[in-house]
């Protein structure tokens, strides 16, 4: 790779790399994303590599390792090009007979294709899998088709043209006035306008002639992870949102908080980062403009709190994770009381693509304030867990029926949860509600950074609300004194009623409570912890009520109110319950029916897991 | 594992001409140690002008860092929320009764340190269990007995 040092050597490689980009070229591109490969991707690959060169084609066929297309419910995942051909659930010993009957001889393998559950069908083709159609991919776009450690692919598929066009054609004035255009807000969850803030920013960096650029991805929300994946999957993305964001804002430092739970996506950032400086696109002099921007990395350290903006920001200057109060705001006292501009990985990714199209063009997908698409990761009870992008307005039934396949095993639907931690469920009846920042609001839950964790029949709701609170309290930094003990005070009641000692008064406690830590906590950890229970009173409060009062869990999963007892007709004796019973609670010998001892019982629920006859009970 | 003064003194030189930061060099020596020991806080709090204070708050603050030295083997269950709903609390109850001890501790032996981890984001797999950085997915109680033994098995066997 040269060192390029003009717009024009760019505009000349980037012809060159467009020009040999051949989506009619056969290839294999197999997902290699952290889900794909938790399910032996890796192997696959080097398996696919190697048989290939084995079985001596007439043309080589070469094996492309992408980013993660999103489906990751069917994983490991390959797509036959040209024809796009969609295997799903590979085995390392699928791999011998993907090459000689598919690639050699040019034939389908139907067992390695998706099983339409409605019609029992086979689906053939990645872009007829009805997990796609409803989906609108922009930032997702490139994933699964680029191999996120080459920047040519990138460039090829015309990345960092909106940087090109911002240099040569745009005044930082006119990307502001762009990025207002698009109407897009943030997507780390507070939703804030981003040209509103790109614009105070300014005028800031301005007054004081300094000023840093920070993305924020610090994916800490359970049960989210689009951030990673655009890092894995497509890194210069995102590097190219934080370059026309720095020229825009006239700023020229950088760093990205990522977290260090995600290894895969910081090892393809460092090498995105490594290829853009050899590239001259990041650095001194960008492509002999004059314009300098330097970026740095800076690793997580396992800290929740950390999100927050100026947590985020004492992190970075080397000290604990402490949120402050603001104002002041980062834009006016951030980073070493600079003006500092915090956007998350999934706004900086949209920022090329409102340049590239113009940011009017862009404000005609979504809803009348809510703009542009977002990504949600669909999981939980669902049959299509995985990665979706939606545009703004869809509704939570087409995202969690449509894209997400509905609820396994027949079960039915009871919640939805958005916004993780911070968040709220929603119901079966508001499955119809537009999926916007204002209509999530009012039904109590929030667009948070886009964790949507589906609940089924079987999860129980006062259990559900326990668990964030215990995840938010353990998180709290314990600075400001409504979070550090008010969240400990909410947890210790929820607990109290999941172990069948709730007391009347109990659910208005947590109500009152909740709204004080809401209302005078510090930052946004502690602002939005009570919304997980409080959401589920709002929907669920019978099921808390019959926690108090009639001492039953009706979803049979809190432990202080279940037992477990053999029902004597259906069991034949076996001795397998009693074998896996790591307390000893079972009684029984062969072939006669056994017992179980309550007070030894530790309600683990192994003996039903391992029982084949259905013969124990729980209530 | 040994300790080397001069190892640790390396690691903190190179943070510091970078333009690395108390963190960074503490994510350093807990990655070669897996834990903090007391020396590296001190050369730290030393090179790098900070009080020892502060090294000692950054390093309890943060669940990266350990103070206590850990087990050979590293065993963390998802705790997520697509695992919790999916049964990672039962998983979780197993390997402790089976390995007798609480999550974040160590077995006497040192062999073997049950974590948690708050979402590894690889949510179609849950519940999760990651031994020594491999994961094994859509894990059940039966699993987690079969995936401890061979474990244990590894471990006896060299």
């Amino acid at each position: 790779m040269n060192h390029l040092q003009s717009i024009a050597e760019f505009q000349t490689w980037q012809k060159t790399l467009a020009a040999g980009w051949d989506d009619s070229k056969p290839c294999l591109r197999v997902c290699d994303g952290t889900g794909c490969r938790a399910l032996g991707s890796e192997i696959v690959l080097a398996g696919l590599r190697e048989e290939i060169n084995r079985s001596k084609l007439d043309t080589p066929i070469e094996v492309i390792g992408t980013g993660c297309p999103g489906f990751c419910e069917c994983g490991p995942l390959i797509t036959v090009y040209p024809q796009r051909i969609s295997y799903q659930k590979i085995k390392p010993n699928d791999v011998s007979e993907i090459v000689s009957q598919t690639l050699m001889g040019g034939k389908i393998i139907e067992r390695l294709l998706y099983t339409d559950p409605q019609t029992g069908g086979h689906i053939r083709l990645e872009p007829d899998l009805p997990f796609y159609q409803k989906q609108k991919r922009l930032v997702l776009d490139f994933n699964g088709r680029i191999d996120p450690t080459k920047m040519e692919d990138y460039i090829a598929l015309g990345g960092y043209t909106s940087l090109v066009k911002a240099l040569t054609t745009m005044t930082p004035e006119k990307i502001i006035a762009e990025v207002k255009a698009s109407g897009l807000r943030g997507r780390g969850g507070a939703g804030f306008p981003t040209g509103m803030k790109w614009e105070m920013c300014r005028t800031n960096v301005l007054k004081v002639g300094l000023g840093y650029i920070v993305c924020n991805a610090d994916e800490g929300d359970p049960g989210a992870f689009m951030d990673r994946s655009v890092i894995e999957g497509n890194p210069h993305s995102m590097l190219e949102g934080m370059l026309i964001g720095a020229y825009a804002m006239d700023m020229h430092q950088g760093f990205v908080y990522i977290r260090a739970e995600y290894p895969l996506a910081v090892e393809n950032l460092r090498i995105a980062i490594r290829q853009a400086e050899a590239a001259g696109l990041l650095g001194r002099d960008i492509l002999g403009t004059g314009f300098d921007f330097i970026l740095s990395v800076r690793l997580g350290a396992g800290a929740f709190v950390c999100g927050e903006e100026s947590a985020l920001m004492a992190s970075i200057e080397g000290r604990i994770g402490e949120p402050r109060p603001r104002p002041p705001y980062p834009t006016d006292s951030g980073l070493w009381g600079e003006p500092t501009n915090i956007n998350n990985v999934e706004t900086w990714a949209n920022i090329p693509i409102i340049l590239a199209h113009g940011g009017e063009e862009y404000a005609k997908i979504g809803t009348g304030k809510s703009k542009g698409t977002k990504i949600f990761s669909v999981v939980g009870k669902i049959n299509n867990t995985g990665l979706v992008e939606v545009p703004m307005g869809i509704t939570l039934r087409e995202v969690i029926y449509d894209v997400g396949g509905g609820i396994p095993n027949g079960k039915k639907f009871k919640a939805a949860q958005l916004g993780g931690p911070s968040g709220g469920c929603l119901p079966a009846e508001h499955l119809d509600a537009p999926i916007d920042y204002e209509s999530l609001t009012a039904l109590g839950a929030i667009m948070g950074s886009g964790g949507l964790v589906v609940a089924d029949e079987d999860t129980c709701m006062v259990d559900f609300a326990r668990y964030f609170m215990t995840f938010t309290q353990q998180e709290s930094c314990g600075k400001c004194v409504p979070c550090r003990l008010g969240t400990k005070a909410m947890l210790a009641t929820l607990e109290r009623i999941c172990d069948g000692k709730g007391q009347p008064g109990d659910v208005e406690y947590l109500l009152e409570l909740g709204e004080h830590v809401k209302n005078s906590s510090l930052c946004g950890l502690g602002q939005t912890a009570p919304n997980p229970v409080l959401s589920t009173i709002r929907y669920f409060r019978d099921e808390y009520e019959a926690h108090i009062f009639d001492k039953t869990c009706p979803a049979k999963v809190c432990k202080g109110l279940i037992n477990y007892t053999v029902i004597p007709e259906k069991c034949t004796g076996c001795l397998v319950c009693l074998r896996n019973c790591t307390s000893n609670a079972i009684i029984g010998a062969k072939q006669e029916v056994h017992v179980i001892n309550p007070d030894l019982c530790t309600r683990c629920g192994v003996c039903m897991n391992v029982c084949k006859f259905d013969a124990i009970l729980v209530n | 594992m040994q300790i080397s003064v001069s190892e640790i003194n390396d690691i903190i030189n190179q943070e510091a001409i970078g333009d690395g930061s108390l963190i960074a060099a503490l994510e350093e020596i807990q990655e070669r140690y897996r834990y903090l020991p007391p020396e590296a806080l001190i050369l730290a709090s030393e090179r790098l002008g900070v009080p020892l204070s502060q090294a000692y708050s950054v390093a309890t603050f943060y669940n990266a860092f350990s103070l206590k030295p850990k087990g050979k083997h590293c065993l963390h269950v998802c705790m997520g929320t697509a695992c919790h709903v999916r049964g990672s609390p039962q998983v979780l109850d197993r390997l402790e009764s089976k390995l007798g001890i609480q999550a974040g501790d160590t077995t006497r032996d040192h062999l073997y340190t049950l974590e948690t981890v708050n979402c590894l984001g690889a949510c179609a797999l849950g519940p999760i269990v990651v031994t020594d950085g491999e994961y094994s997915g859509q894990m059940t109680i039966q699993k987690v007995d079969q995936l401890l033994k061979s474990v244990l098995r590894a471990e006896k066997e060299k």
